[in-house]
């Protein structure tokens, strides 16, 4: 049975299930289970919930630890900035382990981590940076755009044997959606197709696949059929979906709320320029955030990010573009 | 002043102490012959003169301790049990290592005798340690993990946020700081005003201890005090041992930086001298004994390193294999 729920709920009620349903999970975060009435620390105690100091790079130094040793540690980190703070344990310790032991230990952490507050968080607060994390062997990174999959993808990285990063996007945390009541899992590394359609790719990231997915919409009035895809999974990346919509279309736009260069839509370009070549009928196009820090002001925050005009403009562009094979 | 304690020390225990500090400073020097000789083709540093560390506090530790170590780490690894053989086998890069040839000096890994961890960026131990000393409480045993940094660790944030999460959750974790006073090139006179490590840690509180830790009985002696506390629950202890590294931060450094030792000044240092001085005014080594045991250790390494030289190299297709744990 589903039923609605918000994005945030929904990744809660995966924590929550996946905790009854295998001790070993642990839920270590800032500011968290600080009441005996906490919905946590009421189940699971305070052994299996704790409230850390702000110390990111003890704290996911010791989930890894606590990894090392069989517990599957969930690290909520409420900011993916703050991440930033612990790169050594998230980039150089926890995806590094089982390769550089040849597989003596697994590392089953998750580091839930929110991103692209752009509703006023300024600078430092509303950066879309899964794309840094997309290039380190052995981590994994998921960016659910829907409820369900924000339970199905949180329930999937807890039971993982590797370090995932689930980013959840802040400007969803209230949207509602369908959720499955019980178990719920999305599998790791398969994209879907939100919208079918034959005329032109758009692969939306998170927060931008709801933007595609409107940009599409409007675009069927005006006759032009779009298929959406959602990535879902950045690491690994689901390249055969993409590429088989590509080869259908002809036509590829990519949406990032992130700033372009280095970009997940930066890769996801490159690999079908690299896989695709020959299926494409025009040049890939990128709508993604300008390459500047987000500006503080409301009206800068909208200039700088992707949106429904800017999506349609470049689906129209792609399909005026001259073909680009003879 | 007589070394160590005023207690009389056990014969067998001062032999076995010899046996495992010889067994490190042969490989140590064998290791630096093999470099030279490119038969050892990576980074590599060296222990020799701090082996009293290493023996005194792994000697009593069982396998289900967890210990840490950084990228000086051949030692510690040996007193927690890694056979020399496989310890070789990894420094030459051959499948036979103890990570297959995968990981290497710095990351030296044999969860089969407990030692967990090597980490090649200094301070990134520290919080894993933490984690594992979480882990043993909630299993309920009486494990205790152990980690060893040097002293330029120490100026790092991470450390003083991992001291910070291990006493405010008391968790059985010995700190085991080895300052040879060189923070890889720099003396620690230019990191840093506080001169004693465990006047670093003082404000928290904890059982903290610095020793001679070239005299591998005081070592022993303070160890045992923290380990038999660590064993009933509790922690964390800082123990800082002052010791001295006889070689370069790493091997072919030209050590601009400092002036060597002169040979009379080593002998008084020598761990191994000292103890085999001790225990021939105690009665409990003949004469003869400490060339035995010098040939006993040759002995041995050769045989790690005919033992290193047959091993093939790691095969290609564990590369993929290894990314992610299944």
């Amino acid at each position: 049975m589903a039923r609605e729920l918000p994005y945030i709920a929904a990744i809660g009620e995966a924590v929550h299930q996946e905790m009854e349903r295998d001790d070993t999970v642990l839920y270590f975060g800032q500011n968290l289970g600080l009441t005996d009435d906490d919905p946590y620390v009421k189940a699971f105690g305070g052994d299996r919930v704790r409230v850390t100091p702000i110390s990111e790079t003890a704290e996911i130094g010791m989930a890894v630890g606590a990894a090392f040793a069989g517990y599957r540690p969930v690290v909520q980190l409420y900011m993916s900035e703050f991440m930033l703070v612990a790169m050594d344990q998230v980039v150089n310790e926890a995806p590094r382990f089982h390769a550089m032991t040849a597989g003596q230990v697994k590392v089953p952490l998750v580091l839930q981590a929110g991103y692209g507050f752009t509703a006023g968080w300024a600078g430092q607060h509303t950066g879309t940076i899964y794309g840094m994390f997309m290039g380190i062997p052995g981590l994994k990174v998921v960016v659910p755009s829907t409820a369900a999959d924000a339970k199905g993808l949180m329930t999937a990285a807890i039971r993982d044997d590797n370090p995932v990063i689930l980013f959840h996007n802040y400007l969803l945390t209230l949207e509602h959606g369908d959720v499955p009541e019980g178990e719920h899992v999305v599998p790791i590394g398969e994209a879907v197709v939100r919208r079918e359609g034959s005329d032109a790719t758009i692969v939306g990231i998170g927060w931008t696949v709801g933007k595609a997915l409107a940009a599409a919409e409007q675009l069927a009035g005006e006759g032009v059929g779009a298929e959406v895809i959602d990535a879902r999974s950045l690491a690994p990346l689901d390249m055969a979906t993409i590429l088989q919509s590509v080869e259908k279309t002809g036509r590829l736009v990519v949406v990032d709320q992130a700033t372009r260069h280095a970009s997940a839509a930066a890769i996801i370009a490159a690999e079908v320029a690299s896989e695709g070549f020959a299926t494409l009928k025009a040049p890939v196009e990128l709508v993604t955030a300008l390459d500047a820090t987000v500006p503080y002001s409301e009206p800068m925050e909208q200039y700088l990010l992707p949106d429904e005009a800017k999506i349609v403009a470049a689906v129209q562009q792609v399909l005026e573009a001259a073909p680009v094979a003879a | 002043m007589p070394d160590g304690t005023a207690a009389r020390l056990d014969g067998d225990v001062g032999l076995e102490l010899l046996r495992s500090m010889w067994r490190i400073r042969v490989f140590e020097e064998r290791v630096g012959e093999l470099t030279r000789a490119d038969e050892v083709h990576g980074l590599v540093h060296l222990s020799v003169g701090q082996e009293a560390v290493a023996v005194g506090v792994c000697g009593q530790l069982r396998t289900e301790d967890a210990v840490y170590s950084g990228h000086r780490a051949h030692g510690h690894a040996i007193a927690k049990g890694a056979p020399l053989g496989r310890v070789l086998a990894e420094l030459m890069g051959r499948d036979g290592g103890l990570c297959r040839g995968l990981g290497g000096s710095m990351h030296l890994v044999d969860v089969e005798h407990g030692f967990l961890g090597a980490t090649g960026v200094v301070g990134g131990n520290v919080p894993l340690a933490l984690g594992s000393a979480l882990a043993g409480r909630l299993l309920g045993g009486d494990q205790v993990a152990v980690v060893f940094f040097g002293d330029g660790a120490v100026q790092g944030g991470v450390f003083v946020e991992s001291v910070n999460l291990a006493t405010l959750w008391a968790l059985p974790v010995i700190l085991v700081c080895e300052n040879n006073g060189f923070a890889e090139f720099t003396p620690r006179s230019a990191h840093t005003n506080v001169e004693r490590v465990s006047d670093v840690v003082a404000p928290y509180d904890i059982e903290r201890e610095t020793v001679d830790g070239n005299d591998v009985v005081a070592v022993r002696d303070a160890f045992a005090r923290f380990l038999a506390e660590a064993r009933q629950g509790s922690g964390p202890m800082l123990l800082e041992c002052l010791t001295h590294r006889l070689r370069g931060h790493y091997e072919g450094d030209p050590q601009r930086y400092r002036q060597a030792l002169a040979a009379d000044e080593w002998q008084e240092l020598d761990p191994i001298l000292r103890l085999e001085r001790r225990g021939v005014s105690d009665g409990w080594l003949e004469q003869d004994a400490p060339a035995r045991l010098e040939q006993d250790a040759r002995d041995e390494v050769e045989a790690a390193v005919l033992f290193a030289r047959e091993s093939p190299f790691p095969s290609p297709d564990m590369t993929a294999a290894l990314v992610y744990a299944t």
